[in-house]
């Protein structure tokens, strides 16, 4: 066992870790953050993306220990204060969600997009989308709501 | 209700956010593998990695001995306790189907299936100790091509003694509902024309998001099961005939569940070896697949061959239509596996008006995953049929494509119309979808821009893709089922229960998994009883609470579940009128009810709802022998399927040279009756079109020769991206269905239905100058390029063999079904 500590979603946690222990699992298992979800084996849905330092990374695809002295930050760690972020709100107001499981890393992922470009074109938004798979609304939706956040201002 | 113009605005049609999206843009979620009880024990399969063998010895006794195990199940233990699985649809008396055990006892027929279960403290304990099961197998030859298994020189069940499950034949002159299409298709050999040509079905995943899971709690009373699934009921039902536990100490619960698109509509065997394990340990029981184990053992959908003969004038009048369908089962008959091809029996006529039609289906076993209910289950498979041979037509006439559709389909005022299936389609339009969908699209323009392109010999040529289609869903009336040897109803059930702080709870039998049944039934009932959006809970998918239901799949629960909404609805207002008149002190029969208020009729005197629920709650002063309740149920059995449909239009660029494809542009113009929710509806359409799309240009489960998936991850199963799709212009025109209250139809399978053909249309459109008239699905890069190569890659070059029918001349009259 491997001791962490890792702050998520604003709480510090230390725990004992498996080295195995991969960071999606630390942090669905041990953290109870269920919000996070897994959706492949193979790291191509990307439904497990959370923030690790401000950056996205798909969270089935870093060892817990490698999160060890740093921040991450999940879907349940977007809304203040009860209000939605504007991402989380632009998904809403788009019908951007059907089933809402790839929807977690979606957001994340939406919001890494923004970081880098604020004001993404169409064909930006779709590249930068395209590590993330939902079977449900054909993307269109997804897309407009990246692109009702931009214009929000939840890039800046 | 009476609309009168100082009514409110009405719920109904109105683009209302839904009510779910809270609980899942924040995380906030209950999927299955949430789901954590003390003490729980985590399963993990062991599963054949071969397509067929004898199992002759499965040793568990490393495994057994591995830190934190608590047992592990073979067939051997649990063959007299774990009964098999069930197939609910028995198409024919004589249909033949192997036992399916859930765990393998001396025979494995697919690469995936279970032959042992592991139950561990923890799921990386049962992952480990799996790896310590040591199984010996005696491999057997795989039957893996449906063309070979209908021979049945290799057998997938040798104990079965053939690959052949049933014959099914649709006959319309036997059914007294058309005439003969032999005759037809003689007459137009002599003067018209006759058309045959084999399509290929491939074979796809559902690949819904959420891996299934199962937990199962035996620490109660009552078995409680959490399963992610689309059909809680059955899981109920099949729990009980199964495993012999009295159905009323089952419990199931369908919380959060991340898609099914028929992918989870089936009583599986990791929901038995979860609930076996639970009871042999004692203990809460958790399985959570992995996504390589869910494309694996999950049910597969599609894989057919379609033979198909179309008899037409020389002018392009359809006379008849022959279907010789060979439909891959894989290695079991799932839940409704066999039926799956039946449900596409009565669309090949699709809109049109055909004056002979047959339809003959094979079912075939092989050594592969079971293949079942996905996404339109047997209507993709005819629609693509019907509507890649219409465009054969046109071009065999020599007009648009367009035009020979509408030579054949049925005009608007000839509906209702009965269809040479003897289907009754109760609305439609077909000249304002088509006229709209070209609108929208600049269809002339396009034409115009292809001409161009083709004369200057462009790399780039641009191809023209139409879909006019129909669909019938809304399963279903329950007596056609009865006819059709389906074991269950087609019913749907609703409760609504009015509580005495004005808000109202619904209940539904429906069991929504991402269709936004919460907000579409709060506007229908918020319309029906005058009480506000907010004030109505949808409560489902869990047996305890909602009691009855069948479920949802095919398109039905709006259709058929908010049908037993509105008439529970309806009987609450019915039930609440003699209160009303009692404390208005009038007669029931003066009582009117309208925006919810109850009002006596010529007078200014009213009550309100909420006024008249507190009253029959308090009970204080109610009629005599009044029952102190105005709560009810409905059980709604439709009357006829929904019959929704469209005119989808698809622009593809193809590059001749490396035989990329590039879509340029989409359109579709959708009939589904009355709307409730546009946001909705539009959600449903835009996903199942860019499914259909996939199947059309990048899905397929592909298997080697012994029978092992190689497209087993979603590295290789290509579902797909953001960056693969483009924007779809979607709209609709409004038929309101005649049968049932709001004029809705069906909606949830339309655009998968629709997509494909458009597609694959556009693509061979684009190539037909180079005198190809087919490319098998997925049409990609690779299969395009071929086929530009084989026709000799320039304009005017003669017709590949590869291109050709694929019938020898006069085979088809035979009368054989191959």
């Amino acid at each position: 066992m491997t001791r962490i500590t890792v702050t998520v979603d604003g709480v510090s946690y230390s725990d004992d870790v498996e080295p195995r222990t991969l960071l999606v699992h630390y942090l669905r298992e041990t953290l109870g953050k269920t919000g996070t979800v897994v959706g492949c084996d193979t790291s191509n849905c990307g439904a497990c993306t959370v923030h690790l330092d401000g950056r996205s990374v798909k969270s089935c695809n870093v060892l817990a220990v490698q999160a060890d002295g740093r921040e991450v930050r999940t879907v349940e760690g977007l809304a203040t204060n009860g209000e939605l972020h504007p991402m989380q709100q632009a998904f809403h107001d788009n019908h951007a969600l059907q089933c809402g499981y790839c929807t977690p890393g979606m957001i994340m992922q939406s919001l890494d997009i923004l970081r880098d470009n604020p004001d993404p074109s169409e064909a930006e938004i779709r590249q930068g989308l395209e590590g993330n798979l939902c079977r449900c609304t054909g993307y269109h939706n997804i897309v407009k709501a990246v692109q009702q956040a931009a214009k929000a201002g939840a890039g800046s | 209700m009476t609309v009168t113009e100082s009514a409110p605005a009405r719920e109904v049609g109105s683009a209302r956010k839904r009510k779910e999206d809270q609980r899942l843009i924040t995380g906030r979620t209950r999927w299955t593998d949430n789901i954590v009880l003390p003490g729980m024990l985590h399963i993990v399969m062991v599963r054949s990695p071969f397509a067929h063998a004898t199992l002759t010895r499965v040793d568990t006794a490393a495994a057994k001995a591995s830190s934190g195990v608590m047992a592990v199940l073979t067939g051997e233990d649990v063959k007299d306790i774990q009964g098999s699985l069930p197939n609910a649809w028995p198409i024919t008396p004589d249909q033949k189907a192997p036992a399916h055990p859930a765990i393998a006892v001396d025979h494995v027929a697919f690469a995936g299936e279970i032959v042992a279960a592991v139950i561990a403290r923890s799921a990386a304990e049962a992952r480990d100790a799996a790896e310590l099961v040591d199984v010996d197998y005696d491999e057997l030859p795989p039957v893996l091509d449906l063309k070979e298994a209908v021979k049945d020189a290799t057998l997938a069940h040798p104990s079965l003694g053939t690959n052949k499950s049933a014959f099914w034949q649709f006959d319309s002159a036997a059914a007294g509902t058309g005439g003969a299409v032999d005759e037809a298709i003689e007459a137009a050999r002599a003067d018209g024309i006759v058309l045959e040509r084999e399509y290929r079905q491939q074979r796809l995943i559902p690949a819904f998001m959420e891996p299934r899971s199962v937990a199962v709690d035996p620490t109660g009373e009552q078995l409680t099961i959490w399963s992610a699934t689309q059909v809680p009921h059955f899981v109920r039902i099949f729990t009980a005939a199964v495993l012999g536990i009295p159905e009323s100490k089952v419990r199931v619960i369908a919380p959060d569940v991340g898609g099914g698109f028929g992918g989870k509509l089936q009583f599986t065997p990791e929901e038995v070896i979860t609930v076996l394990a639970a009871r042999h340990t004692g203990k809460p029981c958790k399985w959570t697949e992995t996504r390589s184990e869910s494309l694996v053992s999950a049910h597969h959908g599609r894989d057919q061959w379609q033979r198909l003969t179309l008899a037409a004038t020389k002018e392009g009048r359809v006379t008849a239509l022959k279907v010789d369908l060979l439909a891959d089962m894989g290695a079991y008959l799932g839940l409704v596996t066999s039926g799956v091809p039946i449900l596409g029996a009565f669309m090949y006529n699709a809109i049109y008006k055909f004056p002979a039609y047959q339809f003959n289906c094979t079912n075939l076993f092989t050594n592969k995953t079971w293949t079942d209910a996905y996404r339109g289950a047997g209507r993709p498979e005819a629609t693509f049929a019907i509507e890649r041979l219409m465009d054969e037509l046109a071009a065999e006439v020599g007009v648009d494509p367009l035009a020979i559709r509408e030579l054949n389909w049925i005009r608007h005022e000839e509906f209702p119309f009965t269809s040479v299936c003897g289907l009754e389609y109760d609305s439609g339009n077909y000249e304002a979808a088509t006229s709209r969908a070209k609108e929208l699209f600049g269809y002339d323009a396009l034409r115009a821009e292809q001409a161009q392109r083709r004369a200057s010999g462009d790399r780039v040529q641009l191809g023209i893709g139409v879909s006019t289609f129909t669909e019938m869903c809304g399963l279903a009336p329950s007596r056609v089922l009865g006819s059709l040897s389906y074991a269950a109803g087609g019913w749907e059930h609703a409760s609504v229960r009015m509580l005495p702080t004005g808000k109202v709870e619904v209940v539904t039998g429906t069991s929504p998994h991402g269709q936004g049944h919460e907000t579409a039934w709060s506007q229908i009932v918020a319309d029906r009883l005058g009480v506000p959006f907010e004030d109505v809970e949808v409560l489902h998918g869990d047996t305890q609470v909602a009691v009855k239901g069948l479920d949802t799949y095919g398109s039905r629960s709006l259709v058929v579940g908010a049908e037993a909404v509105i008439k529970a609805a309806d009987k609450v207002i019915e039930k609440a009128k003699p209160v009303a008149a009692h404390l208005l002190e009038a007669s029931v029969d003066d009582i009117e009810f309208a925006d919810g208020q109850f009002t006596v009729k010529g007078t200014d005197k009213g009550k309100a709802m909420a006024e008249v629920v507190w009253e029959a709650f308090t009970a204080h002063n109610l009629p005599d022998g009044m029952e102190p309740s105005l709560d009810a149920d409905a059980t709604y059995d439709p009357v006829n399927f929904s019959f929704p449909h469209g005119t989808h239009l698809c622009a593809m660029e193809v590059d001749t040279e490396t035989g990329a494809t590039r879509m340029r542009s989409y359109v579709s113009v959708d009939d589904v009756g009355t709307v409730v929710n546009p946001l909705i509806v539009e959600g449903q359409m835009h996903g199942g079109i860019v499914q259909g799309v996939a199947q059309a240009l990048w899905e397929e489960a592909v298997y080697d020769d012994a029978g092992t998936l190689v497209s087993g991850s979603f590295v290789d199963y290509t579902l797909p991206t953001a960056a693969d799709t483009i924007n779809l212009v979607t709209d609709r025109t409004v038929s309101p269905s005649t049968t049932n209250t709001l004029g809705t139809k069906g909606v949830g399978e339309a655009g998968a239905i629709a997509s494909t053909p458009a597609v694959v249309n556009a693509i061979v459109d684009a190539l037909r100058p180079m005198g190809i008239d087919d490319i098998q699905m997925p049409c990609t890069p690779e299969r395009v390029w071929k086929a530009i190569r084989s026709a000799g890659g320039t304009q005017g070059a003669a017709t590949a063999g590869s291109s050709a029918p694929h019938f020898d001349a006069g085979e088809s009259e035979k009368g054989e079904v191959l």
